[in-house]
């Protein structure tokens, strides 16, 4: 056992030794021996992948078809499949129904008045759990028509509400065929490995060139980033159906549908509701992104305060998504954990209180909107605008605080940033791809480590190696930091449970924030760079931290801390000698989580101006360039899925080691 | 009259592993020794069954002996390895995905463990499930799943969702929902092990009443050997994976086929299994001071015969078959041989 552990860190060390040597000494090499290879990957073996995909996309567009049918003509399609009901939404939520185009067109229907729907969210909420909810939600829909961001929300309502269907109903049939067929599990795996780790902004350039630019192309991104959870789900919660209940529907004679639809797909329905949850949080976080490609609504909002620097106005719309979100947050975690109500017998009315309810105030209101406008439409002159104040109050910090933030900002990149930065990026790309390879093999098995090569050498080839280390410099530092800041506020939630309600449920607000609303008040105080990326990431990034933390060292069994307590450990050892050692693997998932959630926010943090792979899928974005996108993308892909493997396998390891 | 026999199992196999399918061409009637060196595991071992219409079958073995598996192979829900099964004269292992629906819609009932009912169903639904999936109308299905309903003292609750009931109602549920297509054939899968001592014995006697309305075949299991005895009319003792012995309580405590048969049988009160027609010795006596019936157990007739002032008659049918008195009845009590 001594041996072993020797050896290991024997591996370690020198692992560490070799890299820094050549990360240090990588320039003297290259000028000692001529050889400019060891720097840089030579141009003439790299890989035409982009020039591929984007050849790839354009035969799609121009030439593909199938017998009698374009590839266009599938996309038309599908745009107007999608495009008809999401219309019909705007018309009922915003716009009101019309006939006729431009000058000439006559109203046929005005659209759901505020109070009507604010009153339907309510209602809604009240159903889902009780009247503080509903109350929770009414003055969220209030916030939304005080502030005078109604249109807006409403038209980023209709997407969500076309989003969300989409995207639930289509991850649970594919989770069903995935349940019922372990070949389309097999093939369904890698897709939604890549699906849940290449950054949106890889795909939106594909979708906008398939789609057009336009709400439709939004909504299919929108939907192809919202799914994949939705899918993994589904599978989970089938599989975790007890067997005596499969066994049940088997005893009385069910088909395999109404196996699926009467006996498992009900049983799983709370699972599937934290699935649906899923999906709704991930199309709001996708809101101002998708903008970016032509979604209206609060997202452009945000999106063309920032670019106006209009400080108070982007503050305002942001927060108008962050109120959104926590309401249908809420509410579909209501859903999720909500029982199954008493039967109700009797008339329509009596049956079904709350949608005759909903029915009558939409009627109601209707009418009266007809003579009260201040009804139908929610007054100009009361709206509030809290814009001044936030542009104000950023003003007063910068001036006030101008000299402190500064010096912050340059003694944690002169003492950590810019070396971190120096000793990745120094690193030679062919040791880099041989260390990761040991890396992986040590934590993961030789396998794995194979695998890790294989996607270093990619990255090489695709001429990416320097900005992928500076990637892996930003997230490691930020991971690093939010792990130093997260765990110890886990104990402290674990081990005080008064704290802990308050520390948890900031958590829970946090992790409902879309990414990019971070980034907005990040780039007030500190501007651009690195050292803006860097905050924002770790604020996004800290929740899992923190939760796996406090529920690891709760998991831990009470009986082996009673054991501890008689053997006269003081609170200290319990802590360090009990607790944090069996809550380990825990926290090693909680960082495999705090890494996917930092690659996922860097890549967005490239419009603050950092020069990594984030950045070139931007730049990819802006030049409409979808191979240049797309491998940039599958680079980021690679990273968080060797992180991913790598930090699972220890986790099992230790968890084995421990005996769980 | 039909076949006595309705359900009939002949050298049953279920071999779980890699090479399952082979070892058992390779060997004849492999041991357990064979089957662990193949790296296989020999669930359920040649077992033969042969269950009679209107019998309560017991299998009884502690958990791993196979028990949950036989049964699940009796009812198709595990594909045995090997070896035929009859129902109803009909190859069960032969019949289609289709017939098999259509045996279990009509013919079979379950009752499990866990009581696996659906969480999102009222009682009554619950009830009417099978009837649902049988496409049969609401009106229909629902007053049947009334009338079952009332048959297990759970009227009133028709409206409670399972997890606000006890587990003992649940299960009256669960039992309810089997016996709702008249199955010509019950499983019970240990359906009072998850349940406290106290309601258990009330769910037995509630079984046994159902039974004598009924009169079904059951094929019952258990781990407790105590419920066995008290149930069974025939009791299969298994252990890893094979039949140790099939026959009646009394028969069983009496003449332990094998050591492992013993050791169970050891510790159980022999009075509450012997019956009268074992111990009672040829008439000589004249007068009696009473009568007892024949099927009786020792137990049940320990105080009169205590009581009474000489030997008692012992009664089958109406006819004297036997006398039995004191002295026997002791040394069936002190577990004299």
């Amino acid at each position: 056992m001594r041996r072993w552990i020797t050896w290991s860190t024997g591996f370690w060390v020198a692992l560490f030794a070799v890299t820094w040597a050549l990360s240090s000494y990588s320039f003297q090499l290259y000028k000692a021996f001529d050889a400019r290879w060891i720097v840089r990957f030579p141009k003439s073996y790299e890989l035409p992948t982009e020039s591929w995909i984007s050849a790839l996309l354009d035969w799609l567009v121009d030439k593909a078809h199938f017998v009698v049918f374009t590839f266009r003509d599938l996309t038309r399609a599908i745009a107007a499949m999608i495009e008809l009901p999401y219309q019909f939404l705007r018309n009922l939520l915003i716009e009101g129904f019309q006939s006729g185009i431009g000058a000439e067109a006559v109203q046929i229907a005005p659209s759901l008045s505020w109070v009507a729907v604010i009153a339907v969210a309510v209602l809604i909420a009240h159903f889902a759990k009780d009247w503080r909810l509903g109350a929770l939600t009414g003055i969220c829909f209030l916030y939304l028509a005080v502030f005078g961001q109604w249109a807006s929300a409403m038209v980023t309502m209709a997407s969500v509400l076309i989003a969300v269907p989409i995207g639930a109903v289509g991850g649970l049939l594919l989770g069903i065929a995935a349940y019922r067929s372990p070949l389309i599990e097999k093939c369904l795996r890698p897709i939604l490995d890549l699906m849940q780790t290449v950054p949106v902004f890889a795909y939106l350039v594909p979708v906008l060139i398939l789609f057009g630019f336009g709400p439709v192309a939004a909504l299919v991104a929108t939907v192809i980033y919202a799914m994949p959870p939705m899918v993994r789900v589904t599978i989970v919660a089938l599989k975790a159906v007890p067997e005596e209940i499969k066994e049940a529907g088997r005893m009385v004679g069910c088909t395999r549908r109404q196996m699926m639809w009467k006996v498992l797909v009900p049983s799983a329905s709370p699972a599937l509701m934290v699935g649906v949850n899923q999906v709704i949080m991930l199309t709001l976080n996708m809101v101002i992104i998708a903008s970016m490609i032509g979604a209206g609504g609060l997202g452009f909002d945000v999106l063309a305060s920032l670019r106006r620097l209009d400080i108070g106005g982007g503050i305002e719309a942001g927060l108008a998504i962050v109120v959104m979100a926590i309401a249908l947050d809420r509410v579909s975690q209501a859903f999720a954990s909500r029982g199954v109500h008493e039967h109700r017998n009797g008339t329509f009315l009596k049956r079904h209180p709350w949608t005759s309810t909903s029915f009558a105030i939409i009627a109601g209101t209707l009418l009266v909107g007809q003579f009260m406008p201040a009804v139908q439409t929610y007054p100009q002159d009361l709206t509030i605008t809290t814009g001044p104040f936030w542009t104000a109050a950023i003003e007063w910090i910068n001036v006030n605080f101008f000299d402190a933030f500064e010096a912050i900002k340059l003694v944690v990149l002169q003492g950590l940033l810019l070396p971190v930065k120096k000793f990745f990026t120094g690193i030679p790309w062919a040791w880099g791809i041989i260390a990761t390879g040991l890396f992986a093999w040590k934590l993961a098995g030789w396998r794995m480590g194979l695998m890790a090569m294989l996607f270093m050498a990619f990255i090489s080839a695709s001429g990416l190696w320097g900005k992928t280390m500076v990637t892996i410099y930003l997230c490691g530092v930020s991971v690093f930091l939010a792990s130093v800041i997260g765990i110890p506020l886990g104990i402290w939630a674990a081990e005080r449970p008064r704290a802990g309600r308050v520390i948890l449920g900031l958590m829970d607000t946090l992790q409902t924030l879309p990414s990019f609303v971070y980034l907005i008040p990040v780039v007030m105080l500190f501007r651009v760079g690195d050292f803006s990326a860097m905050i924002a990431v770790v604020l996004y990034a800290l929740a899992p931290a923190v939760r796996y933390a406090a529920f690891g060292l709760r998991e831990v069994p009470a009986h082996l801390i009673e054991a501890g307590r008689m053997a006269g450990c003081t609170p200290r050892q319990i802590l360090f000698r009990i607790k944090l050692p069996l809550a380990t693997p825990h926290l090693l998932l909680g960082l495999n989580q705090t890494i996917m959630l930092a690659l996922s926010m860097l890549v967005i943090t490239a419009l603050v101006g950092t020069r990594d792979l984030g950045q070139e899928v931007y730049i990819a974005l802006t030049k409409a360039n979808a191979g240049q996108g797309i491998v940039a993308g599958l680079c980021v892909a690679f990273i968080a899925i060797i992180a991913d493997r790598v930090v699972h396998a220890a986790a099992d390891g230790q968890r084995r080691r421990l005996g769980l | 009259m039909t076949n006595q026999v309705l359900l009939d199992c002949r050298d049953v196999w279920k071999i779980y592993g890699a090479r399952a399918e082979t070892i058992l061409q390779e060997y004849d009637h492999p041991d357990p020794a064979a089957l662990k060196a193949a790296g296989t595991i020999g669930a359920v071992r040649a077992a033969n069954v042969q269950i009679h219409r209107g019998e309560i079958f017991v299998i009884m073995g502690l958990s791993g002996s196979g028990k949950s598996t036989l049964v699940r192979c009796l009812s198709r829900l595990v594909e045995p390895t090997a070896g035929s099964i009859h129902f109803d004269g009909m190859d069960l292992l032969s019949a289609s995905a289709a017939e098999l629906i259509e045996i279990r819609r009509k013919k079979m009932g379950m009752v499990f463990q866990q009581f696996a009912l659906l969480p999102h169903l009222t009682v009554l639904e619950n009830v009417a499930f099978p009837l649902d999936v049988q496409g049969v109308d609401r009106k229909t299905r629902e007053a049947r799943a009334r009338e079952v309903v009332a048959l297990v003292g759970l009227e009133g609750r028709e409206n409670y969702y399972p997890r606000e009931l006890s587990g003992g109602q649940q299960q009256r549920v669960g039992i309810a929902r089997s016996l709702v297509v008249e199955p010509d054939l019950w499983f019970l899968d240990e359906p009072f092990s998850a349940l406290d001592p106290l309601i258990r014995r009330e769910m037995q006697d509630e079984f046994m009443r159902l039974q004598n309305m009924l009169k079904k075949t059951i094929v019952f299991i258990t781990h407790d050997f105590d419920e066995a005895i008290r149930l069974a009319d025939r009791i299969a003792v298994m252990k890893d994976g094979a039949i140790e012995q099939i026959a009646a309580p009394e028969e069983l405590v009496l003449n332990a086929a094998t050591e492992y048969v013993a050791e169970f049988t050891r510790h159980v009160s022999r009075a509450k299994v012997i019956r009268a027609k074992t111990i009672m010795s040829p008439v000589t006596s004249e007068s009696f001071a009473g009568e007892v019936d024949w099927h009786a157990t020792i137990e049940s007739i320990a105080d009169q015969v205590e009581a009474a002032s000489g030997p008692m008659r012992v009664l089958k049918d109406g006819e004297t078959v036997g006398q039995i008195d004191k002295q026997a009845v002791i040394d069936v009590l002190v577990g004299r041989k």
